[in-house]
């Protein structure tokens, strides 16, 4: 057994902050290697310093049992380090093969990075136009060219940061598949993930840490999910989300036909929809990025409007964006100044058009308390709080609207598991408070778990599962509209 | 609520900053005297004489040059915390200028706070129309208008040419310059000084728009607005681009009165080259005051002293008075630099993790 990557005792603190602390890990040569935790547990920062990202207060990295200088990316990539990011880092107005070579630092002749590049994808199993621009690839295409791009780079220790956050069911095990395939090929993998079974399906060895430590490693076929949940966690895994014994009521939304432009230009937009939200159920979206599902649930949350059909719905429907940071919260404003964003002339802290900022301040705290937000206060500003803490904040004062209709979009994006749970009950106990709520998520498993009945939108059309489906089905529904998003 | 009301320790540390920076411009503008191999001792005395010197220097030189420096700078507060960038106050002050001199040649029959009172509201109504074409070219094809306001600089300065050798030039037509305007439509005085009413309404517009920028819901929505336009329009169904036209129309307004009060206060005749860059300083003066429309009054003035007290420099000591914008730029550098850091210094980000955060 030849290790392909080691760090040992890492400690790191931001501020006061520990991310790490003493952490251990090896990768073997050969394996996919499952790295879970929750949000805030330290895995991303963990991978981070193997990449050379971060600089570690103590510890060491080797690669082949040479150590690396810690915190320098071209060390680590000169060893053979790569990183798959969660969030795409390519260029969209260049194409392909100029993201590529930019990448990997490649000299400008366009017909040499043609060839590498078609050479690089089909190594891997796909097609990869080195021409094409990259505003016009899907989420799938995206994260291939971010593969591409790392093995363009040398690297044969691929670190993969929650690939798998937006894809559609088969899609997911296609792209695990093509990272078994690297492995095939002599590669190693480390996959960051918060998904248990992907983990156990996939991954030979696993390695689970919580608060910066530790607290499970092992071979993968000797751990259940639960075994997992718990070293996560620190406890069992929350379980039902759903508050029991609701009824349905009456029609709240009434979409007819509906028809919306595509948003960014890009995909088919809505064609004709037709569906009805009811007071008390919720209703779960299931969709490939990019087949107007956010057209969807923009037109009902009435920031766009749709240009064919009706749409009956009241004002204002609350409204849960699944970009936090850019269309949820001000990052610069305090926790009072975002949550009072939507107030108007009849909040109660507005008066004769005067902003009472205590009364605001008061209330703030309240909601703080209310919803579990870990803040210091509410004068801190709402980019200092963690992915899941924001998106308390904003399922608060979406919540607060008292509306009777709540649109969430993703709203469990970037969560850990305890987070995820806790933003969906939160929308699940408001649907059995009597309003109508609509969930878009990418995540079938709490898609199932959260809604009553899900609708699947393909290629601009919106079909209703049969009750009871299963993940084939609405993965097949998915794929049926076969608009390439 | 952190920027929008700054509790008192944050303003005592705000002035602490801007004197170590107004302390530091003039060191490096005394050094570099004394390595040019002036007096730099009396250079600096006499640059503090010419602002400060005397009851004549305070209240006809230093305040009577703040005043269109805190009109203007408390109306680009307004339009850069909305996110619009006017840089196109120097061309309004024209607009409203013209207009001034225009009106106030035609209103010697009426009695004085009618006459100024029409003079005033023509040069706002003229810095309204100069920043309504960057306003509309915004909103119906997204033109910049950093772009737009700065191109019709140039135009306005051109039509104040154009009018002081044409239609507006004297009777006699001899100068390019326009004759006096009528007695009624000029500013009081305060016996004995240059000193004229406008610094009052300045005052007065500078605390209107603070208590508008930082106590009602419309100044919150603005600061939104400018913040985060995006989640302004998502999370607060704030119509971004109404609030962004407001604050340059605004701004565009003050700007115009500013022209028409340094008619009827200052100058009481139309030249070309009225305007010493206000309209520039202003952007400074706005941005050291943070966008605070009261702190705008204070920073108005430290700028207008420098720039009164460089003149009596070049007179008394014959240095050059452009040297004085070195220190002018060494004080924005600074507190600049001092907001970065700080900035960054408070927030410190709890990381999730440092890039997925």
């Amino acid at each position: 057994m030849t290790l392909a990557l080691q760090l040992l005792g890492i400690h790191k603190r931001f501020g006061s902050v520990k991310a790490l602390t003493g952490a251990d890990f090896s990768l073997e040569k050969g394996e996919i290697h499952a790295l879970l935790g929750e949000n805030g547990a330290g895995k991303s920062t963990l991978m981070h310093i193997a990449a050379g990202m971060v600089k570690p207060d103590q510890g060491a990295i080797l690669v082949h049992g040479s150590p690396l200088n810690p915190g320098s990316p071209r060390s680590a990539s000169r060893a053979g380090v790569g990183m798959v990011h969660q969030h795409f880092t390519s260029i969209p107005a260049f194409s392909v093969g100029e993201n590529v070579a930019l990448a990997a630092k490649w000299a400008v002749q366009p017909r040499r990075i043609h060839s590498r590049v078609v050479e690089l994808s089909q190594r891997l199993g796909f097609d990869l136009d080195p021409d094409v621009r990259v505003e016009t690839l899907s989420v799938t295409q995206l994260q291939r060219l971010e593969i591409v791009k790392a093995l363009a780079t040398g690297a044969t220790i691929l670190l993969f940061d929650e690939p798998t956050g937006s894809l559609a069911p088969q899609e997911s095990d296609a792209l695990l598949h093509l990272i078994e395939r690297l492995v095939l090929q002599g590669g190693s993998a480390v996959l960051i993930t918060h998904k248990l079974n992907e983990a156990l399906k996939h991954a030979k060895r696993l390695t689970v840490l919580r608060r910066g430590e530790v607290t499970l490693q092992g071979a993968a076929s000797q751990f259940t999910a639960h075994d997992l949940a718990r070293a996560m966690l620190g406890e069992d895994m929350p379980s039902d989300i759903r508050a029991p014994g609701h009824s349905v009521g009456g029609v709240v939304v009434d979409a007819v036909g509906i028809s919306v432009m595509p948003i960014d230009g890009r995909g088919p937009g809505l064609l004709g929809a037709t569906f009805q939200l009811r007071a008390g159920e919720v209703v779960g979206l299931a969709a490939v990025q990019g087949n107007g599902e956010r057209e969807l649930i923009r037109a009902v949350a009435g920031l766009v409007r749709p240009s064919r059909g009706t749409l009956s719905k009241p004002q204002p429907v609350a409204f849960v964006p699944e970009d936090r940071t850019n269309e949820g919260l001000i990052a610069q404003f305090s926790i009072t100044e975002n949550m009072i964003l939507g107030s108007d002339r009849t909040a109660p802290w507005v008066h004769h058009g005067l902003l009472d900022t205590g009364m605001a301040g008061q209330a703030a705290s309240r909601l703080i308390e209310r919803f579990g937000i870990i803040a210091p206060g509410p004068d801190v500003t709402a980019g200092s709080l963690s992915g899941g803490n924001q998106q308390k904040l904003i399922l608060a004062r979406a919540l607060e609207m008292k509306s009777p209709v709540i649109v969430a979009e993703n709203p469990t994006r970037g969560l850990d598991v305890r987070a995820a749970r806790s933003a969906l009950r939160q929308l699940a106990e408001a649907a059995a408070g009597g309003a109508a709520v609509m969930i878009y998520c990418t995540d079938l498993d709490e898609l199932f778990l959260a809604s009553d009945r899900i609708l699947v939108v393909s290629g601009g059309r919106v079909i209703e599962a049969p009750p009871r489906p299963d993940r084939e089905m609405i993965g097949r529904l998915m794929l049926s509209g076969a608009s390439a998003a | 609520m952190r920027s929008g009301i700054t509790r008192g320790g944050e303003v005592l540390r705000a002035l602490f900053f801007v004197a170590g920076a107004i302390a530091a411009g003039l060191l490096i503008l005394g050094a570099g005297l004394h390595a040019a191999g002036y007096d730099a001792a009396a250079a600096l005395q006499a640059l503090w004489r010419g602002a400060f010197g005397s009851w004549y220097a305070i209240t006809s030189g230093t305040l009577v040059r703040a005043i269109p420096l805190i009109i203007i700078g408390s109306g680009i507060a307004i339009a850069f915390r909305g996110g619009a960038l006017n840089i196109g106050a120097e061309g309004q002050f024209c607009a409203g200028a013209i207009a001034a001199t225009w009106v106030g040649l035609h209103v010697g029959g009426l009695p004085g706070w009618l006459a100024i009172g029409v003079v005033l509201l023509a040069s706002t109504g003229a810095g309204a129309l100069w920043i309504a074409v960057p306003v509309w070219l915004r909103l119906q094809f997204g033109v910049l208008e950093v772009i737009t306001t700065l191109l019709l600089n140039f135009v306005a300065e051109a039509l104040v040419s154009l009018m002081v050798q044409g239609p507006l030039q004297e009777a006699r037509g001899f100068y390019p310059q326009s004759d006096p305007i009528a007695e009624s439509a000029r500013l009081p005085f305060l016996p004995g000084t240059r000193m004229h009413a406008g610094f009052l309404l300045a005052i007065l517009l500078a605390a209107s728009l603070a208590f508008l920028a930082s106590r009602t819901l419309w100044g919150f929505k603005l600061r939104a607005a400018g913040a985060n336009p995006r989640a302004a329009l998502v999370s607060g169904r704030i119509q971004v681009p109404r609030m962004v036209a407001t604050a340059l129309m605004i701004s565009g307004m003050l700007g115009g009165l500013a022209g028409g009060v340094e008619i009827s206060g200052v100058s009481l005749a139309l030249f070309q080259n009225l305007s010493p860059g206000y309209g520039f300083t202003a952007i400074a003066v706005a941005l050291l005051a943070r966008l605070q429309p009261l702190a705008v009054i204070g920073t108005g003035i430290l700028f207008a002293a420098l720039e009164t007290g460089a003149g009596a420099m070049q007179r008394d000591a014959g240095i050059p008075s452009v040297t004085v914008y070195l220190v002018e730029a060494v004080i924005i550098i600074v507190v600049l630099l001092v907001d970065v850091f700080s900035r960054r210094h408070r927030n410190v980000m709890v990381p999730d993790s440092p890039a997925a955060g």
